[in-house]
């Protein structure tokens, strides 16, 4: 298992180069510079704005140069925000985003896992229809119609919780993180209860029952390790995808995260926050497929011989 | 819906055998069919999903027919009378241009529906293909199929949104290929964690020793046997690809006023749901009907096309 | 199908009752958070503290190189000119000078500095702070796009362009620590207008040298606990996206008479939200209200809304070397199709008025004649004379704007009333707001949606873009006479009504030849709560923090 990871983690870095090379030329073929502005920006600003951030060197030099800012951890100076360093931005924004990611996953794992498990045991029953129907309006719920509507209803008439912001009032990170869970719920409801009947017809479910063991330990023990497969297949690049998934939450709810910068990054033509935030995207892309591919592992013991063996 | 069914009915077609012998190809097929059959059967029994199906089958129907039906064009204003509700003359009502809600409806099922299903199915074909060919193989080819897949993830959509737009101007064509270019990469994942572990079951190694070659195994044990989890995924990244249309439409990428659709109806909705809330409520209910009798019918499909269920 | 087996069944078999436990876990967790009965706007009341919905983060703080309303907010509490406005007149009154002197020939003017201006860290306010932070304004390096506001002064525009190296020459001069002497290249009778804009703003010379070099854009001294200003607030807190506050300074030399204590300001990107907020008591002022909700507020809490004209035009683009909308009777034609108060009643809701000039109407007096009419048999005839007789035959026509809901709706709308009166299909585009910007600067576009708002109450900011060389003309429209009108004639005019009567002879060609289709003048549109006192509504919306204050009176 070590040998797999670390082959992984290796392989890790030819990714992250093509990565950063196919963006770096990407984001510069798109029309409209950093510094175009609703007024004319006179000519002599305008050389004097890309000398500032080296644009008016060959495109080729500026990678190299970038490809040697970043190997000592420099990210460099944001082009939208003169005083501030991509570093900066996203060491102000990756908490709140992250904080955010991880209850609304939490919330997203414990509800849809439960329902799905709960549906595939009785399938084509209430028992089924009910918590599956439940979790289904997260989809029917997108988070530009969930928010602004739990924020009505909360915020506005009840006044139970703030309408917006992150830390400042208490209570105000419930809503935004059941907005952002909600998608995720259903998702997660139907892959398990999908993974759970799959599985629950298997021969060795059917052993495990003729050996009679209580139902619900063949569906916790044995059920669930089969069951949450596809679940955590989905999980690993759906929680990495939170960064750019969060990005309607934050901007709903006022959020100082990460997912406004990410996509605003690409609208405004900041280049070197486009490149922070892909960077760092695609090394937690890396990561958490890697944790799922290590969870789906140790889920199924018979996947240990392929690694083993294999030079996945 | 058509093209959905098209794309899997080979496979399902000639695969739904035992196992274990597959070897007489004219008594396989013979059998195939009749095991469809038994699907058809079982779905028949299924009322819900039976009735998922009708709706389906009307909706397509009724967007078809829609030149033909309705009284209104759906560019068709009425700035005098404004934001309306429902009324003996517009059905649903009017949205604030004073325009007929339920012809717009009508009109962006044309849209939703094409994207919803093309888009999906380019990502279900690709998708199931790259992640069972990449989950078979194992080792390197495994390792450098799911490094690109890595790559694609992290690769900043916005900016390739752009780049797209910019270079080809707006196309529908274009929106199913960016849409199906994202969609396929976590469907790609799901898969091939499928077939991993199902490559180390006894029906797969029965297949390899009676030498089977490698794309007989894919196609015929394979690909059926990730059916239940694909369905599932299937029938949730079709509203998820109607939702991502609007934000693409939004952007310019895609269909451009005064064309509609339902995630554009919907996203329109939700910036007056307080003050016009059927033109919230109607195209979100639009959505939420074709999403549940898709999930019923995913859910039926997924049930009547079970390898085991035959032998309860 | 088998009964119905509900949850509630105690079969041992059964796994524990996620589900509702799970429920219940949520529900508590909302009612844990109810009852905190007291929002900002009742605390605010207490404490003096305003809550103010900004628009936006903040891109910086400094004030020669911002170029938004949202750092202007912000900026305008730390930093002050030499000048400000009345907020009721618009008319200079005292700020950092004391007094001022303009010579007959109106070239050179002598700012007299108060003798208790001080910064927020004690040093005193000097003429040669202003000398210092002018050639820094100047610094090709900063990237300073507001340098333009600079170019009445003799010299500056050569330096700023880099064609003058001796800062010398630039018609600014410390007579002693107190008196600072500005000389104009020509009488410029909206000088004083331009001196409260901020990048007109001193700062503080030894803390920008102790953070980097003066030119170099982005250093840390515009950050809370390093901000020295000479304003009526100081810097206490820059959290990104999240909130800037600022507090009031002891070191202002109008200290006593200001109230407030702090103003929070939110970076409100989302103006549904915004409103919510308001609603919810979290905010005092919103940047802005979506156009839908003018109505329901107008009914439910007229007292909270604030309609006011604002200096700005909302306007089409058209592209004058498209072959077909060379022909001025086209242009002129789509012009004339529009019924600009449907529009305004139906889409952009917020009272704006009809334009039928550029200048917004009564711009420091100023009033251009209207330049057309709204006349369907007019634009019909114009359109056959041209060639297309009730529409046959016209060329492709698209109509660009920018991704957002409001441009949308407006284009949406004149898209058809083009075709209902008079019979041609215009398709319409809309492209990101980067890529929009590229297709009109590069002239890749036939119609384009656009809109001006005035850097300064004078004609001379919606007149002198539309010069053959202006940089945001972008229209290919150019006239010799207009050119003339505006960079000579109205320049060197001795008296106000000559001066406008050259402008509107401008404004009339202009007008005449049609390279834009005025749609209406903007509105500010706020949401302003009944405790905030001292916030006169004016077509700068501009607000003077030190007569703000709160009460419930």
């Amino acid at each position: 298992m070590a040998r797999f990871i670390l082959i992984r983690l290796l392989q890790a870095i030819p990714v992250l180069l093509v990565v950063i090379t196919v963006t770096f030329f990407l984001v510069r073929l798109a029309p409209g510079g950093p510094f175009s502005a609703e007024k004319a920006v006179p000519a002599e600003v305008l050389k004097a704005l890309e000398a500032r951030y080296h644009l008016d060197q060959p495109v080729i030099n500026q990678y190299f140069s970038y490809l040697g800012d970043l190997a000592r951890g420099d990210f460099g100076p944001s082009f939208k925000y003169p005083g501030r360093s991509v570093n900066e931005m996203i060491a102000a924004g990756l908490p709140a985003t992250a904080e955010l990611g991880l209850y609304a996953m939490c919330f997203a794992l414990l509800i849809g896992a439960s329902a799905g498990v709960i549906a595939a045991l009785k399938p084509n029953s209430a028992q089924d229809y009910i918590p599956m129907s439940t979790a289904m309006l997260g989809i029917c719920l997108p988070s530009f119609l969930l928010g602004p509507l739990l924020m009505l209803i909360f915020g506005v008439w009840l006044e139970w919780v703030p309408v917006s912001g992150w830390g400042d009032i208490p209570g105000d990170k419930i809503l935004p993180a059941l907005t952002l869970a909600s998608g995720y719920t259903a998702y997660i409801a139907r892959l398990s209860r999908g993974g759970m009947l799959e599985v629950m017809s298997q021969d060795y479910i059917r052993t495990a029952r003729a050996k009679g063991l209580p139902e619900w330990k063949v569906v916790l023990k044995h059920g669930l390790r089969g069951g949450m497969i596809p679940v955590i297949a989905f999980i690993g690049p759906a929680f990495a995808g939170l960064l750019s998934g969060s990005f309607v939450v934050e901007t709903i709810f006022q959020i100082p995260g990460l997912g406004r910068f990410y996509v605003q990054a690409a609208f405004n033509r900041d280049y070197t926050m486009i490149m922070g935030t892909t960077v760092l995207f695609a090394t937690l892309i890396i990561l958490f497929n890697l944790l799922a591919d290590i969870v789906a592992v140790w889920l199924n013991p018979r996947l240990r011989d392929l690694y083993r063996s294999g030079g996945a | 819906m058509s093209s959905l069914d098209q794309n899997n009915s080979p496979e399902i077609n000639s695969t739904k055998p035992n196992h274990i012998n597959p070897s007489k190809s004219s008594a396989f097929e013979e059998k195939g069919s009749s095991l469809w059959r038994d699907a058809w059967h079982r779905l028949q029994k299924n009322k819900m999903a039976l009735l998922g199906l009708v709706v389906m089958v009307t909706m397509c129907i009724v967007a078809l027919l829609t030149p033909w039906i309705t009284v209104y064009g759906y560019e068709e204003q009425n700035l005098v009378l404004g934001a309306s509700p429902p009324s003996a003359a517009h059905w649903l009502g009017t949205d604030t241009l004073g325009r007929d809600l339920l012809t717009r409806i009508l009109y962006g099922s044309r849209i939703s529906l094409a994207v919803g299903f093309i888009a999906t199915a380019v990502a279900l074909l690709i998708g199931v293909i790259y992640g069972t060919v990449a989950g078979y193989m194992g080792g390197r080819v495994d390792a450098a199929m799911m490094r690109l897949v890595d790559i694609l993830y992290a690769l900043p959509f916005m900016i390739f949104i752009i780049l797209l737009m910019v270079i080809f101007g707006r196309n529908i064509f274009l929106l199913f290929l960016a849409i199906g270019a994202v969609e396929w990469l976590t469907m790609a994942r799901i898969v091939r964690g499928q077939v991993q572990s199902l490559r180390q079951q006894e029906f797969v190694e029965a297949a390899v020793s009676i030498g089977l070659g490698p794309w007989a195994i894919i196609r015929r044990h394979l690909i059926p046997n990730t059916l239940g989890p694909v369905i599932v995924y299937t029938t949730l990244t079709i509203p998820n690809v109607m939702l991502l249309e609007s934000f693409l439409s939004f952007l310019g990428l895609g269909i451009q006023p005064p064309q509609s659709s339902w995630g554009l109806l919907i996203s329109y909705g939700v910036e007056t749901m307080e003050e016009y809330p059927w033109l919230l409520i109607f195209p979100g209910l639009a959505l939420s009907l074709t999403l549940f009798a898709l999930n019923f019918l995913g859910d039926g499909l997924r049930d009547a096309l079970d390898p085991r269920a035959a032998k309860d | 199908m088998a009964p119905c087996s509900p949850l509630l069944t105690s079969d041992p078999s059964r796994p524990p009752r996620f589900l509702p436990a799970l429920f219940c876990i949520i529900n508590c967790l909302l009612l844990f958070a109810c009852g905190n009965g007291e929002n900002n706007v009742t605390s605010g009341l207490a404490s003096q503290t305003l809550h103010w919905g900004n628009g936006a983060e903040p891109q910086e703080l400094d004030p020669h190189i911002v170029t938004g309303l949202p750092e202007h907010h912000i900026i305008v509490g730390l930093l002050e000119g030499l000048v400000l406005k009345d907020p009721a007149t618009l008319e200079p009154i005292p700020g950092m000078a004391e007094s001022w002197d303009i010579s007959d020939d109106g070239k050179t003017y002598t700012f007299h500095i108060r003798a208790n201006a001080r910064w927020s860290n004690g040093d005193p306010v000097t003429s040669a702070d202003f000398v210092w932070s002018w050639w820094r304004a100047l610094q090709p390096a900063l990237g300073n796009l507001y340098a333009y506001m600079y170019y009445p002064i003799k010299n500056a525009e050569a330096y700023a362009t880099g064609k003058l190296d001796d800062f010398s020459e630039v018609g600014v001069k410390a007579i002693d620590t107190k008196t600072l002497e500005v000389i104009l290249a020509n009488p410029t009778p909206y000088f004083l207008q331009l001196l409260d804009h901020y990048s007109m703003f001193p700062v503080h010379r030894a803390t920008i040298e102790k953070f980097g070099d003066p030119s170099e854009r982005g250093t840390r001294w515009t950050r809370a606990g390093n901000f020295v200003g000479n304003g009526p607030f100081i810097l206490k807190q820059w959290d990104l996206n999240r909130l800037v506050m600022i507090e009031k300074s002891p070191t202002y030399y109008d200290a006593d008479k200001v109230r407030l204590n702090a103003i929070r300001f939110y970076p409100t990107e989302n103006v549904s939200t915004e409103e919510r907020m308001f609603r919810a008591g979290q905010l005092h002022v919103t940047g802005s209200l979506p156009a839908d909700k003018i109505a329901v507020y107008k009914k439910t809490n007229p007292q909270a809304l604030r309609i006011s004209p604002y200096l700005g035009t909302y306007f089409y683009r058209i592209n004058t070397t498209v072959e077909h909308l060379t022909d001025k009777r086209i242009r002129r034609a789509l012009a004339m199709a529009i019924n600009r108060q449907q529009i305004i009643d139906t889409v952009t809701k917020g009272e704006q008025m009809p334009a039928f000039t550029f200048t917004p109407p009564n711009t420091l007096g100023y009033t251009a004649e209207n330049g057309f009419a709204e006349d369907l048999e007019t634009a019909k005839a114009l359109l056959a004379e041209a060639g297309y007789a009730n529409g046959e035959g016209f060329p492709p026509t698209e109509l660009l704007y920018n991704s957002s809901e409001g441009h949308r709706k407006l284009a949406v709308a004149i898209q058809q009333m083009w075709k209902k009166h008079l019979n041609i299909d215009i398709s319409l585009n809309n492209q990101d707001w980067k890529v929009y910007l590229d297709s009109v600067t590069t002239g890749n576009y036939q119609i384009a949606r656009a809109g001006w708002i005035g850097d300064y109450v004078d004609p001379n900011t919606f007149l002198d873009m539309w010069l053959t060389d202006g940089g945001n003309n972008s229209t290919g429209w150019h006239n010799d006479e207009y050119d003339r009108l505006i960079s000579e004639a109205a320049p060197r005019a001795k008296e106000r009504t000559q001066r406008y009567a050259h402008f509107r002879r401008a404004e009339a060609l202009l007008l005449d030849a049609m390279p834009i289709i005025p749609i209406y003048t903007y509105n500010s549109i706020h949401l302003v709560h009944p405790n905030v006192k001292g916030l006169p509504s004016n077509i700068l919306d501009y607000a003077l923090y030190k007569q703000m204050y709160l009460s419930e009176e």
